[in-house]
């Protein structure tokens, strides 16, 4: 008893200064440190990193063009969806511009029985798990809440209550262990959910609880922080005080910093994650070290909290000039693959555009819909109520 | 008297609390720099610093529950909740520690807190951006519900809820927040009373927030066709100002109550249900509804179906003066 009161009493002045690094403020614009995996520079050139070499080892040249045909498409289909908003077609519009290799990098990870569940920016994950970007655009438009089936691709819909979905997906998680698909070796079965937030959402009650729930459970959760640096005008110091990732271990999970703007790290760090998740280890946290280039949706105005000298050094770590300029050197693409993908994007974009502006308007009645399994007297009388009441301007000619 | 928007009347009544009384804060999300999402605390905290205008980490819980902490410490905390559809994080804290308080502790504590909160839809926005959720206070004990129409108000009762020793939920029409309007030099009245803002004979129409707007075009309307429409707005929905509801009603004989809130155990069945207690004999009709229908907000093209709009609140009234 007493030792171990001396032994305290001397470590005393290096508990400090631990604490002290613990509590030092998270640099507003930093590199990440030396802890983030990277396997590509912001110039392209492979970094070797013994831990995760082998997720990408096997990658073939047409895996790696495959990235980079995601990466072009999906900003291809943010840049017009922006540009719809502009001209009033969409109410607005949260763009993923900066953020496609963290997207596409843990999306690609996934397997089929895999389960993502968003908050309301993964359009790159979408893309990846095979959801039609016309039904991201149905819902900034106003003319459904989503509009595709969760159960299809396995993809949740939009939540946009911040934080909420990382609960539901550590209970689906929790239901995937229960039904014995978990560590089971087969590949085809063993399953894990892939929960998505933002660095302002690690603030929440939500999430905090979801890491002691998939703590405590080993649920097969993978917890995907996109540290863009903002929650709209907050930056990172105003929300933690800690670099995000080192939170997971006071929960009793591991957690790692990936460079959010290296397709391939990202790719390598969710597949292990994953990995680790699928065969019975339990959640890990994933903080993919990313920036915001554009404003936090259409209707946020950075420029009222943030310097443009900021945004000019992310520039330089862009995800798509990265994996470009690597493809180019090691010559595993050549410029009319380029082309092509450029010809892709173009066709891509008129074809979301002409979507958009196709998509038929929701009935009035349509409201009335899918409130209930059952049937309920409210919403049928109010149904019936509205009809009557519409039909009256019919009869005197036109509402 | 100086013309003004709802947002520069809000910004300008807290302006004033905070330079009358050192112990007013301000805490939310965004509302340092940004100045909110929807510019209410532009510029407060580049004039009173960060100390006193307190950008908070994004979970609503915290907001709220550190709020409490503050106001238990002598402090006057008026908090601003992004959006409608975010306050419910905090719900606990409101419904079970912040209007439960000062009876737990036999009138011992007070807490001195102001919630702001943007209501109600119309500005096609997503989903949790345009919801109508007073009820759920107006119905827990211990709270003031509060909501301001235009620019007169919203600076003069941002301020009384300010001062006032007991909790208020400030409910603030966002669609309405550009509206301009004559600010008086005084208050023109109290916090917890309503307004008669059009005087009529034929029926009354009772309103608060956004509505108030469409239900004074509504008695607009109705004149051109000789019907003359008393309209109230409310201010207050918790304590509920009946003597003037009822004063009025007893006039007309005839009420519509008016509100974006679905009517199912909306303030519009209390109401009503208030106003056949005391106005039985007075009452030529039943007292109406019109209110949002009793489904999830819909997605925003179907919004403007979903929200009474003048028509269906004057359809209320052909309704009322039919009986
Ligand atoms: C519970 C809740 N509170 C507030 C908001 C409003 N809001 C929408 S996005 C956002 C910032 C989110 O920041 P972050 O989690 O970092 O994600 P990012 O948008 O940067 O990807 C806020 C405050 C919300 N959607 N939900």
């Amino acid at each position: 008893m007493s030792d171990n009161a001396v032994a305290g009493a001397t470590s005393v002045e290096h508990e400090d200064e631990v604490l002290a690094e613990l509590t030092a403020p998270v640099p507003e614009v930093g590199d990440g440190g030396p802890e983030m995996v990277q396997l590509l520079t912001p110039e392209g050139q492979r970094v070797e990193n013994t831990e995760y070499d082998e997720y990408v080892k096997d990658l073939s040249d047409e895996d790696l063009r495959g990235f980079y045909r995601d990466l072009v498409l999906i900003r291809r289909v943010d840049a017009e969806a922006t540009a719809l908003q502009r001209q009033g077609e969409l109410g607005i519009w949260a763009s993923l511009l900066g953020q496609e290799a963290a997207q596409v990098g843990s999306g690609r990870a996934m397997r089929p029985q895999d389960y993502a569940f968003p908050t309301y920016r993964e359009h790159g994950v979408a893309w990846c798990r095979g959801v039609n970007p016309l039904n991201l655009l149905g819902l900034f438009r106003g003319v459904n809440h989503g509009g595709w089936d969760p159960n299809e691709k396995n993809f949740h819909l939009y939540t946009i209550v911040i934080g909420a979905q990382t609960l539901h997906a550590t209970g689906y998680a929790m239901g995937i262990q229960r039904d014995g698909d978990v560590g089971t070796g087969d590949p085809e079965r063993d399953a894990a959910v892939i929960a998505y937030f933002g660095d302002g959402a690690t603030a929440q009650g939500d999430v905090n609880e979801s890491f002691v729930y998939a703590a405590v459970n080993n649920a097969p959760v993978v917890f995907f922080c996109q540290n863009n640096q903002w929650a709209i005008s907050e930056p990172n110091e105003r929300q933690t005080r800690i670099p995000l990732y080192q939170r997971a271990r006071g929960f009793g999970f591991p957690g790692v910093r990936v460079d959010g703007n290296d397709v391939l790290a990202v790719y390598a760090v969710t597949q292990q994650a994953l990995n680790a998740a699928r065969s019975g280890n339990g959640p890990t946290f994933v903080e993919a070290y990313t920036y915001r280039m554009g404003a936090h949706t259409t209707s946020d105005d950075p420029t009222k909290y943030r310097v443009s000298a900021e945004v000019e050094v992310w520039k330089h770590r862009d995800p798509i000039e990265r994996l470009k300029s690597y493809l180019v050197h090691t010559q595993k693409a050549d410029q009319a693959f380029f082309d092509a993908v450029e010809v892709e994007g173009d066709e891509l974009a008129v074809a979301v555009r002409e979507g958009c502006l196709s998509m038929p308007d929701p009935t009035p009645e349509s409201m009335f819909d899918h409130i209930y399994v059952e049937e309920h007297p409210v919403v049928e009388a109010e149904r019936k109520e509205f009809a009557a009441y519409h039909a009256g301007f019919t009869q005197e000619g036109g509402h | 008297m100086a013309s003004m928007t709802i947002a520069k009347g809000i910004n300008n009544g807290l302006r004033a609390a905070m330079e009358r009384d050192p112990k007013v804060v301000l805490m939310g999300e965004d509302i340092g720099k940004l100045g909110g999402v929807f510019r209410v605390t532009d510029g407060l905290q580049k004039d009173f610093g960060e100390d006193r205008v307190i950008d908070t980490p994004l979970a609503e819980a915290g907001i709220v529950g550190t709020a409490i902490g503050m106001a238990l410490r002598g402090y006057r905390p008026v908090v601003e909740i992004q959006f409608d559809g975010f306050i419910y994080p905090a719900f606990d804290h409101i419904v079970s520690q912040v209007a439960k308080m000062r009876a737990r502790s036999l009138g011992k504590i007070t807490l001195p807190m102001v919630i702001r909160i943007p209501v109600g839809g119309g500005i096609g926005a997503v989903e949790h951006h345009s919801e109508s959720n007073e009820a759920y206070f107006a119905h827990t004990a211990g709270l003031k519900v509060v909501c301001c129409s235009n620019a007169e108000d919203a600076y003069w009762m941002i301020q009384q809820a300010i001062e006032s020793d007991d909790p208020v939920l400030f409910y603030e029409p966002k669609r309405r927040y550009w509206d301009k309007g004559e600010v008086a030099d005084v208050a023109q009245r109290g916090l917890l009373e309503a307004n008669v803002v059009r005087e009529g004979t034929d029926a009354t129409l009772i309103a608060y927030g956004p509505m108030v707007k469409t239900c004074l075009q509504a008695a607009e309307a109705a004149a051109a066709e000789g019907k003359n429409l008393e309209v109230i707005d409310l201010r207050t929905l918790s304590p509920l100002d009946l003597d003037t509801v009822a004063a009025s009603v007893e006039k007309t004989g005839r009420a519509v109550v008016v509100h974006e809130a679905s009517t199912f155990l909306g303030m519009g069945a209390e109401i009503a249900a208030a106003l056949q207690q005391r106005c039985f004999y007075h009452l030529e009709a039943p007292v109406l509804r019109v209110g949002g229908y009793n489904l999830p907000y819909p997605p925003s093209k179907l919004e403007e179906e979903f929200l009474p709009d003048l028509d269906r609140v004057l359809d209320a009234v052909d309704r009322s003066l039919a009986f």
